[in-house]
């Protein structure tokens, strides 16, 4: 299948979802399945990065809080600008503000991807073990900023009013969220699914494998090292730009929390890190399981439950589900798939 | 505006005990992540486990928090040979260690996290000993024991693994350990034994840790996590593995947050040492004292 053809099919599957979840009509269901949604944009956009260069990132909670922390930072903005911009200046921030929120997506994107930039030409040199602990790091830096900057709320955190109603398509506020990441879902993977067969995928692959052996032969790992921590931070900003509209109340402990950092790493490890299958089958299968834990016993033990997945997968299932998957139906021989990934690519 | 020198030598001061603090937190990380080259990311949250078990007893029984830890440091040795056995079969022996070894023990310091969060809550716990609330004063400058006794603590911790390290033959096999895998083993000596007995140690040091923790600190469970940044900061800074750079590592970023906290504010503090990691990492992955 092609990309665009996939897009489409993608997005059929999409519109179907979305009205099944209509005809259940329980607003929950869209409450749920915009915390599952999310969780397959940070697993998939970790997964650019982990599974297909096979970089640990630790820090996915600060690239999902700059996302979330850009959103507040602009919905703040009015208020700013009536008070210490001149008047006719305010009134364009008036017409402009409040940014409808697939603007918000793309500028909380442009933020995280930028941090990703950042934190790729900071780690350059480091390989494996440090870069996973340098991102933990940085995380930690851009957490004590954020708490640090008042404009922001500081510690104490900052509230955003939902909106009850929406004006495009005659449905209410969490129903539009829930598209919107819908979408923005389908793009990841789409994406995702792109690289993965693409040079840049297999660019990628060779960093994985061997480094240093790619950069002898000519791979420029630099660039595409740089590629991924960009990709990876910006889709992760993505899913975090929303977030604050969804919450209605944002502070950083929870922004930065640990949960996303484990859920963005879990997921992909659980599903498998080699495609973009993965990532979804355990973004969906973790998510779905935790909303129905926190409603049914508690939210800590939802996260004890993906914490002891995590450590039970990596022991017992290193290759995750889709692992699982080929162990048990080999389907075909490794040269015939190989074959017919070439004649894709010509074609 | 004077410089106020009184209060730069107390920050100065209080940075130096903490610092010796940050080494008993760190020396585990080095000997696992220096020595070892095991990723335990981990090794905070046992630090932790290690401050519940003294706050336990000590609510309990009433017994000294440092005293706790002393005992309970077989226990915490035979927990750290068992997480090592299921590290060694499942990771190193396949040669897998890298993304799937570092994966685990993420989800081991989640899932302690958790855990602990699940029994005591989210709630600060401190301990009650007759030292924690006096403080000795010389003329300008003050020495609370909170701080001086984890310091001493501290202090002989390191001294005595040094010894144990340069001086046993075990100690010796573990320093060979990192250097050459099958080197020791043509000298028929175990490598995976002694690998599982350095690491064994290595959890260990965590149980003092907890105790020094929470004597100076109240403690709760996600604590742990401020403190990951700190103990690889230390560990990368100090050169890996060597004890001595540990030391000073550990006395340089205390007396550099300390500081920071004086002057700045403590808001500030945590962003201290990630940003000295994340320096390091950029500048000199060697460390100070790298090999």
């Amino acid at each position: 299948m092609r990309n665009w053809q996939f897009f489409l099919a993608a997005l059929a599957v999409g519109i179907i979802a979305f009205i099944a979840a209509r005809m259940i009509g329980n607003d929950y269901v869209y409450f749920a399945g915009y915390v599952v949604l999310q969780f397959v944009v940070l697993a998939t956009a970790w997964n650019i990065l982990g599974g297909y260069c096979g970089y640990v990132n630790f820090g996915s909670a600060a690239f999902f809080a700059m996302g979330a922390y850009t959103t507040v930072a602009l919905n703040k903005f009015p208020r700013f600008s009536e008070r210490y911009l001149p008047e006719n200046l305010n009134a364009v921030v008036e017409w402009i503000f409040p940014l409808p929120i697939p603007v918000l997506i793309v500028l909380g994107g442009l933020i995280a991807g930028l941090v990703g930039l950042g934190t790729g030409y900071l780690t350059l040199r480091l390989r494996g073990v440090f870069f996973a602990i340098a991102t933990l790091a940085l995380a930690v830096v851009l957490q004590t900023l954020i708490v640090n900057w008042d404009y922001v709320g500081g510690s104490r955190g900052a509230y955003i009013i939902r909106p009850n109603t929406t004006d495009y398509f005659n449905i209410n506020y969490i129903e539009y969220l829930f598209l919107v990441l819908l979408v923005l879902a389908i793009v990841a993977i789409t994406v995702a699914r792109s690289i993965e067969r693409s040079q840049l995928g297999y660019g990628f692959a060779t960093i994985r494998d061997d480094e240093l052996a790619a950069e002898a032969s000519g791979v420029p790992t630099l660039r595409l090292k740089l590629i991924a921590t960009t990709l990876s931070g910006a889709f992760m900003g993505m899913a975090g730009a929303p977030f604050p509209y969804y919450i209605g109340y944002l502070e950083p402990a929870s922004a930065f929390g640990l949960a996303y950092a484990v859920n963005a790493i879990a997921m992909p490890m659980i599903g498998g890190t080699t495609s973009w299958v993965g990532p979804l089958i355990g973004a969906i299968m973790l998510g779905t399981l935790q909303q129905v834990a926190s409603v049914t016993i508690s939210s800590a033990v939802s996260l004890l439950i993906v914490g002891l997945l995590l450590v039970f997968f990596v022991i017992i299932a290193p290759n995750g589900i889709i692992g699982l998957w080929h162990k048990f139906f080999p389907s075909k021989e490794p040269e015939v798939r190989e074959r017919e990934r070439e004649a894709e690519g010509a074609a | 505006m004077d410089f106020p020198v009184e209060l730069f030598i107390n920050a100065l001061i209080a940075g130096l005990l903490l610092g010796g603090f940050y080494a008993a937190v760190t020396v585990g990380i080095s000997i696992s992540f220096g020595i070892l080259d095991i990723v335990n990311i981990a090794h905070p949250a046992f630090i932790i486990l290690g401050s519940y078990i003294a706050y336990i007893v000590n609510q309990r029984l009433g017994v000294d928090p440092i005293l706790t830890a002393i005992i309970v440091l077989p226990i915490f040795y035979a927990l750290g040979s068992a997480v090592y056995q299921v590290y060694y079969l499942s990771f190193e022996k396949r040669g897998q260690e890298a993304l799937r070894g570092l994966a685990f023990f993420f989800g081991l310091l989640f899932v302690t996290e958790v855990l602990l969060i699940l029994v005591f809550g989210v709630d600060y716990r401190y301990v009650q000993a007759d030292y924690i609330q006096t403080t000795l004063r010389f003329s300008f400058f003050d020495l609370p024991l909170r701080m001086l006794i984890p310091f001493i603590v501290s202090a002989v911790l390191l001294v005595g693994l040094q010894i144990f390290l340069s001086k046993t033959f075990t100690g010796r096999a573990i320093m060979a350990v990192a250097q050459d895998q099958l080197a020791l083993s043509l000298m028929a000596a175990d490598p995976i034994r002694i690998k599982r007995i350095a690491f064994a140690i290595s959890i260990a040091t965590a149980a003092i840790a907890g105790a020094l923790l929470i004597v100076i600190q109240p403690v709760e469970p996600s604590v742990g996590r401020e403190y990951i940044g700190r103990v690889f900061a230390i560990c990368v800074l100090g050169g890996m593995g060597s004890l001595p750079g540990t030391v000073i590592a550990a006395l340089l970023l205390g007396i550099v947050e300390s500081i920071t906290a004086t002057f700045y504010g403590p808001s500030w503090a945590p962003a201290v040492a990630f940003g000295f990691l994340l320096v390091t990492l950029a500048v000199r992955p060697a460390g100070l004292l790298g090999r």
